[in-house]
């Protein structure tokens, strides 16, 4: 036996790659617990609330008379907007200071600071996930409101773009809220300044040339042209680099890492 | 300081020379500021400390996890918990409610639910009544004979009775002594001064 790994740690890469797929099973799992508890309908509120707050604000923008400005699908275009925020606020939101009410856990030798991100980073993606794509076959089954998107492998590729890109800040912030209480006190009013800014609310073809070139600086602006582009091109340019979104994403991937690993060393205690 | 498999080590000294802390660095749960620890072997939590459970988590909730994260079926080791912490429905119930005799048990039973190499025990005879006492002694030192311990205790009785080796801590500085009366006697020398 003393040749065999310790319980909860592996000896090779593989057998670590299976801890840490254990552990973050396990830390899912009591998120999940926690979270929604085991009653009622329990964990269905994972996809169930952005579902209820995506089809309240879409239709808040139909009522407030968008479509009037051009033919694009207004429901289309708020629930790909509204889900993309929920994506990138929801799983930033629940990253920073992620690791205070879950520091007992760390006293755990095969849980690891990055295994409680990674936890937390995978429940926002399914819930959120979940949350479009039931929206838009709900919409496309029982109302004419919208139509099937015109190219639905360009929609995951963004979708997917979407949580690459959310997962690489959420580590970063997430780490950095570690060092610094600014983070959290500073990143959820910038949440609410990012909101228009994140093309979540426009499309860049109708925006003035200067403001057209300043915004597509911003790689979520990217992430939602791509996204609408896949669901209803046809109607409207769409402005987007995917390369530009993809810098981003390795960049902010990169940074993600190399500070949650700094601050494990220098900070643990 | 060394621990091999199967050894059993015990740590003594007065209150506040450092020993719960030392026991924390050994489990992980605190990383040392200068200084390495080197493991060979698979090493427990202190085992009567609940710390690295769920408060809003049952009894069972938490078992379940840490025998995930551990990688044990939770399934084999539900009945010994239940019948080895005495708890009975309380382990449906949040730990938060528990007394902490309660949450010490339970995390007696659940360390004991887990194959360590090497169990650290601090202070565990506060825990529990006499009839508890002498379950934790069969699971220890009878059924568990052959892992390495490393045992904190101000009872010198039970460290004679168990240790083969002790280390004397002062000041934040152990001392070893291959003879475990000697050890007492020194310590006893430093508590009457």
């Amino acid at each position: 036996m003393a040749d065999a790994a310790p319980p909860g740690l592996g000896r090779t890469l593989v057998e670590q790659l299976m801890v840490q797929r254990r552990v973050i099973g396990a830390l899912l799992m009591r998120e999940m617990l926690t979270r929604y508890g085991r009653r009622n309908i329990g964990f269905l509120w994972l996809f169930a609330e952005p579902m209820m707050v995506t089809v309240i604000i879409a239709a808040l923008w139909t009522a407030r008379g968008l479509h009037q400005y051009s033919d694009i699908p207004i429901v289309a275009f708020a629930i790909t907007g509204y889900s993309g925020i929920q994506l990138w606020r929801n799983m930033s939101r629940r990253c920073i200071d992620a690791i205070e009410p879950n520091r007992a856990l760390l006293r755990h030798r095969p849980v690891k600071m990055l295994d409680i991100y990674l936890a937390r980073m995978m429940l926002e993606v399914v819930g959120t996930t979940t949350s479009f794509a039931l929206l838009c076959i709900l919409f496309l089954i029982f109302s004419n409101q919208i139509l099937p998107p015109e190219n639905i492998l360009e929609v995951a590729l963004a979708w997917g773009l979407f949580a690459w890109f959310s997962m690489g800040l959420s580590i970063t912030l997430g780490a950095l809220s570690e060092l610094t209480s600014l983070v959290s006190k500073f990143w959820p009013p910038l949440i609410y300044i990012f909101y228009p800014l994140s093309g979540a609310m426009f499309l860049v073809e109708a925006l003035p040339h200067g403001l057209k070139e300043f915004v597509l600086y911003i790689p979520l602006v990217h992430a939602n042209e791509m996204l609408r582009d896949g669901f209803f091109g046809s109607h409207f340019i769409a402005h987007y680099d995917a390369f530009y979104l993809v810098n981003w994403c390795l960049g902010l991937s990169i940074i993600g890492l190399g500070l949650s690993h700094l601050t494990v060393e220098h900070r643990l205690s | 300081m060394t621990v091999s498999l199967g050894e059993k080590v015990g740590i003594i000294g007065r209150n506040g020379a450092g020993k719960s802390t030392l026991i924390r660095l050994i489990g992980g749960g605190e990383k040392p500021t200068t200084g390495a620890i080197t493991r060979t072997m698979s090493i427990s939590w202190p085992i009567a400390f609940s710390g690295g459970f769920q408060a809003s988590l049952t009894g069972r909730d938490n078992l379940r996890f840490i025998c995930r994260i551990y990688g044990q079926n939770p399934s084999d080791k539900l009945s010994f918990v239940k019948d080895f912490s005495e708890l009975g429905d309380f382990l449906d119930q949040p730990i938060k409610i528990y007394s902490s005799g309660m949450k010490a048990r339970l995390a007696f039973a659940i360390s004991m639910a887990i194959d360590f190499d090497c169990l650290l025990i601090d202070e565990i005879m506060a825990v529990g009544d006499a009839k508890f006492n002498a379950k934790s002694r069969e699971e220890l030192f009878v059924k568990r004979a052959h892992k390495a311990m490393i045992i904190v205790s101000h009872n010198m009785k039970y460290i004679q009775q168990n240790c083969s080796r002790v280390y004397l801590m002062n000041d934040g500085r152990l001392q070893h002594f291959e003879d475990v009366n000697e050890a007492i006697a020194v310590h006893k020398t430093m508590m009457a001064s």
